[in-house]
């Protein structure tokens, strides 16, 4: 990596922060509770559409993991979701119209509230259908990964999507507010991922999962990206570059060990395939403010008129962190 | 028990979490321990002084000269030093001091470890040994840690540091290290005499190996283990203090889920606790009830759970490619999980070669799984472990990430495939590559797509066992009879690609274990050959094969190879097949498997 390539990403980089700044004030405050952050606090931030359904459980999960405080964007909702988050006392609110994909599918104003607030903390970024599992996590804390983290002086923890899905057509299911979106979607696809590295940013590209093997069979390079760095121990400097796929500067994404050992990983259980998926395919194919031309959202919709049914004979069945990191999903790497 | 209470007193470093610290403290005061604490210089007066005063009602606690610990600092023996004098000053019945730290927690009563020691007077308990018998440093620092000097801090002055140590190696700058002493090193955490702590402290010697070990590297963990073997009448050469350490020397930090693994131990005291494990902390500082044990120490559990994770750390799980393993070429500490067998031209040759081949061998035998139109699984499902499905694009989409899949997936059970020219990917539309979607701006992304570069995976690969006949493409050709100018070209590509493939294989570097046959050796003596399969196996030891698979019909076939001749395309990878109008040796009764006895 030459002297020009890493000034060209600085000027990338530095072009991201000005973004995040300038978008700034397409946010306006709901709630500001931000008053409440305390050193050493974990934060999430997120924004979200008409998830309301979601809202509560994924508030538990997180203030159960030991989440101090929710930062998050509603970008036009109008299922009551907003109204709901304004009551809680940790989270901190922000509403805003304008374009999603304006706003980089809402990294830009996510990068602001982070180099705004999240200085110095532990920054989790997750939609509101991700839920974080790493090494360990049902005897130890979020707080016993980040210090771990912090004295391994790691500054960035990767944790892949999986996505999760029901047996039988999505339908069939109801998913209740408030309850564990895993009573519905327990199924996954446990070693059909393809990886690939990103030699200009440094990252691994992962794709693969049900979302390739049902919707893109035909254009399997462009299946949904899984690989992404949710964790990270922000600093004002630091931006992220896509999504949650990837950041700047690159170092950051350097994730997983090169020379045959394991680093310490998590995953993302992504709750896209609920009975809630359908209506949400349709909304988004109509406001086109997806990734990729909504090229995503357009498979999506091809394939849920024919037969939504995403098990098959060799999915797995979700246990526990464990057998996620026996099936070589996830890893302890040297946390012990 | 007769040990009598107050013989154990302990010297406490402590620098965070103090909370944690003052209930430690108050656990071994309630054990009739006296303990000196040594506050880090950098806690701030007005904590301090809180901390003091929270502990103002216990009389056997008193505090030290504060010095600055910096982590490989002399500073942390400077405030042993103060600490163990003011100990054997104050507290002159104590006969072992123990070294602690803010972060160690007693495991087992107090009044078992005294009794322990009590058992124990002359013994020293200290880790200590040569440099050049272990291979503990970290940073490739060992000798040199008492030949060169440090003036530099380590963690926050890094250039200078490795500067100067460069500087020094140059210009061969070594220093005199002390007479009569010779360097040891060990765990800072310590358990020592009165007698032996004593001699060190109030050693004529004492300013002068002061200011030696002052500029030596990581001094808390060779002042004492050094000076020890000058005045110890007995050194058990270990540590108390469970203390585990990962591959980049940082200890390793124990969990609320440790509690079993901890108790079990038999340990008397571990670092370092994570502050915030409570049923830690609530489990092991709780009364002490029932007659003391007087168990050793027995860490075996603990030190293969670690060596576990440093193991998967350093090495990681073979053939395992995931979000946090991702190996450099040659740095993949095994290209595949498990050993699996590759045959090229077997399913040409013969009819029924895949079930002949489960049933003599009892493994997993795939058709042609990176065959053009689809994967050919076993049984030719649609979906396969792993949720593999039998999608031709998505195995395209990179060849080899796809077979070490299909491995990792089957763990502990034999893969067989067949493989051929023909499974070869077209050249110019090798799927893949940097026009992924997903990330626009993907810079150089590559996927394993071309033929030689899959050729040359297997042949790198250690696990892979590759059997092949060459030239046996040619059967399907042949029994296809379709236009003779299509099938010559074909015939060609295919004899080039295998030839490729071959060179790969018969390349030095290969390590795969591979076995050629011409096709014309093989159809001499098929027997032999299909012997030679299981053998390598691992499968036919003990027993000759009972039955074989059913060969091809190959009347004619050396008169279609002639006529490929004629057309000016030279079929040589089958090796001398007669032209005649029959082939050398058929099975007596074609069509019908032949028993051998």
């Amino acid at each position: 990596m030459g002297a020009w390539q890493s000034y060209r990403l600085r000027l990338r980089r530095q072009r991201w922060r000005a973004r995040a700044w300038r978008k700034r004030r397409e946010l306006t405050p709901v709630t500001d509770r931000t008053d409440a952050i305390r050193r050493g606090d974990i934060l999430v931030l997120s924004t979200f559409r008409n998830e309301n359904v979601r809202l509560p459980w994924f508030l538990r999960h997180y203030r159960d993991l030991g989440v101090q405080h929710f930062l998050m964007v509603d970008n036009g909702s109008d299922d009551g979701g907003a109204e709901y988050l304004s009551t809680q006392p940790d989270v901190s609110l922000w509403r805003t119209e304008a374009g999603y994909k304006r706003a980089r599918f809402g990294v830009d104003w996510l990068n602001h509230l982070a180099s705004r607030h999240g200085h110095g903390h532990w920054c989790l970024t997750v939609d509101p259908d991700e839920i974080l599992i790493y090494p360990f996590c049902d005897t130890r804390p979020l707080r016993a990964l980040t210090d771990w983290l912090d004295a391994s002086s790691i500054r960035s923890f990767s944790a892949m999507l999986l996505d999760m899905y029901p047996k039988g057509p999505m339908g069939a299911q109801p998913y209740r507010r408030g309850s564990d979106p895993l009573e519905v979607a327990q199924w996954f696809d446990s070693g059909n991922y393809v990886i690939e590295r990103n030699s200009r940013f440094g990252n691994l590209w992962i794709q693969g999962g049900p979302r390739a093997r049902a919707f893109f069979a035909d254009r399997p390079e462009r299946a949904p990206a899984l690989n992404k760095i949710p964790l990270v121990k922000w600093d004002r400097r630091y931006v992220y570059e896509s999504s949650t796929h990837m950041l700047l500067p690159r170092g950051l994404n350097l994730v997983y060990d090169e020379w045959g050992g394991e680093k310490a990983s998590g995953l993302l259980l992504h709750f896209k395939f609920l009975d809630t998926f359908s209506g949400k395919a349709e909304e988004e194919l109509e406001r086109r403010q997806h990734y990729g031309a909504s090229r995503e959202y357009l498979a999506y919709a091809r394939r849920m008129e024919a037969d939504p049914d995403l098990w098959c004979k060799w999915s797995e069945r979700y246990i526990n962190w464990r057998q996620l990191e026996i099936l070589g999903l996830m890893s302890k790497g040297n946390w012990a | 028990m007769t040990a009598a209470r107050g013989t154990l007193g302990v010297v406490m470093l402590v620098h965070t979490a103090l909370g944690r610290a003052e209930q430690t403290i108050r656990h071994w005061v309630a054990g009739g321990c006296p303990v000196v604490v040594h506050v880090d210089r950098p806690v701030d007066d007005a904590t301090f002084r809180a901390f003091r005063a929270s502990l103002a009602d216990l009389p056997q606690v008193s505090f030290s000269p504060r010095f600055r610990c910096e982590w490989g600092t002399w500073g942390i023996v400077a405030a042993t030093q103060a600490a163990a004098e003011q100990m054997l000053a104050a507290h002159s019945q104590v006969r072992h001091v123990y070294l602690a730290s803010g972060s160690c927690l007693p495991l087992r009563p107090v009044a078992e470890l005294t009794a322990w020691l009590a058992a124990r007077p002359e013994t020293d308990f200290i880790e200590s040994a040569t440099t050049a018998d272990v291979p503990w440093t970290v940073g490739g620092l060992s000798e040199e840690r008492f030949t060169l000097r440090f003036p530099f801090s380590w963690k926050t002055r890094r250039r200078a540091f490795d500067w100067y140590v460069g500087f020094q190696r140059r210009w061969g700058l070594r220093r005199r290290i002390p007479p009569g002493v010779v360097p040891h090193m060990g765990s800072q955490w310590w358990c020592l005499t009165r007698a032996t702590l004593e001699a060190i402290l109030r050693s004529p010697d004492r300013p002068a190996h002061d200011r030696y070990f002052r500029r030596v590297w990581i001094p808390d963990e060779s002042y004492f283990q050094s000076l020890a073997r000058l005045h110890s009448r007995r050194i058990e050469s270990r540590s108390l203090t469970l203390a585990k350490f990962d591959f980049q020397g940082k200890p390793h930090i124990f969990y609320d889920d440790h509690l079993q693994l901890l108790r079990r131990s038999d340990c008397f005291v571990a670092r370092k606790i994570w502050p915030h494990a409570d049923r830690l902390y609530d489990a092991f500082l709780t009364a002490e009830t029932g007659t003391p044990a007087l168990a050793d120490p027995n860490p075996g559990k603990i030190d293969r759970l670690f060596a576990k994770a440093v193991e998967r750390r350093t090495r990681g799980r073979p053939g395992l490619y995931m979000q946090s393993r991702f190996p450099n070429r040659d740095w993949e500490n095994g290209l595949t999980s498990s050993r699996y067998s590759v045959f090229e031209g077997f399913a040409e040759l013969f009819d029924d070669f895949e079930s002949w081949l489960a049933r003599a061998t009892g493994t997993r035998v795939h058709g042609h799984l990176f065959a053009p139109g689809r994967v050919e699984f076993e049984g030719r499902q649609s979906v396969f472990t792993g949720a593999l499905t039998d999608d031709a694009r998505l195995r395209d989409r990179d060849r080899w990430m796809f077979l070490t899949n299909l491995l990792w997936n089957t763990r502990g059970e034999r893969q067989c495939f067949q493989f051929g020219p023909g499974d070869a990917l077209p050249r110019a539309a090798a799927p893949g590559g940097p026009r992924g979607a997903a990330q626009p701006e993907a810079g150089a992304l590559r996927a394993t797509s071309t033929q030689a570069e899959f050729s040359w995976r297997l042949a790198r690969d250690p696990n892979a066992e590759i059997f092949v006949i060459s030239g046996a493409w040619a059967i399907p050709l042949f029994r296809s009879g379709g236009g003779f100018a299509e099938l010559r070209r074909q015939a060609a590509r295919l004899q080039s690609i295998e030839a490729d493939h071959l060179g790969i294989l018969r390349s030095p570097h290969a390590k795969a274990r591979v076995r050629i046959w011409t096709m014309a050796d093989f159809v001499d003596a098929p027997m032999e050959g299909l012997q030679a399969v299981v053998d390598e196996m691992g499968h036919g030891i003990w027993r000759r094969l009972a039955e074989v698979p059913r060969m091809a019909d190959l009347d004619g076939f050396g008169q279609f190879l002639q006529n490929l001749k004629n057309q000016g395309m030279h079929p040589y990878l089958m090796g001398d097949f007669p032209a005649g109008p029959a082939p050398v040796r058929r099975p007596p009764a074609k069509r019908k498997p032949y028993l051998v006895r």
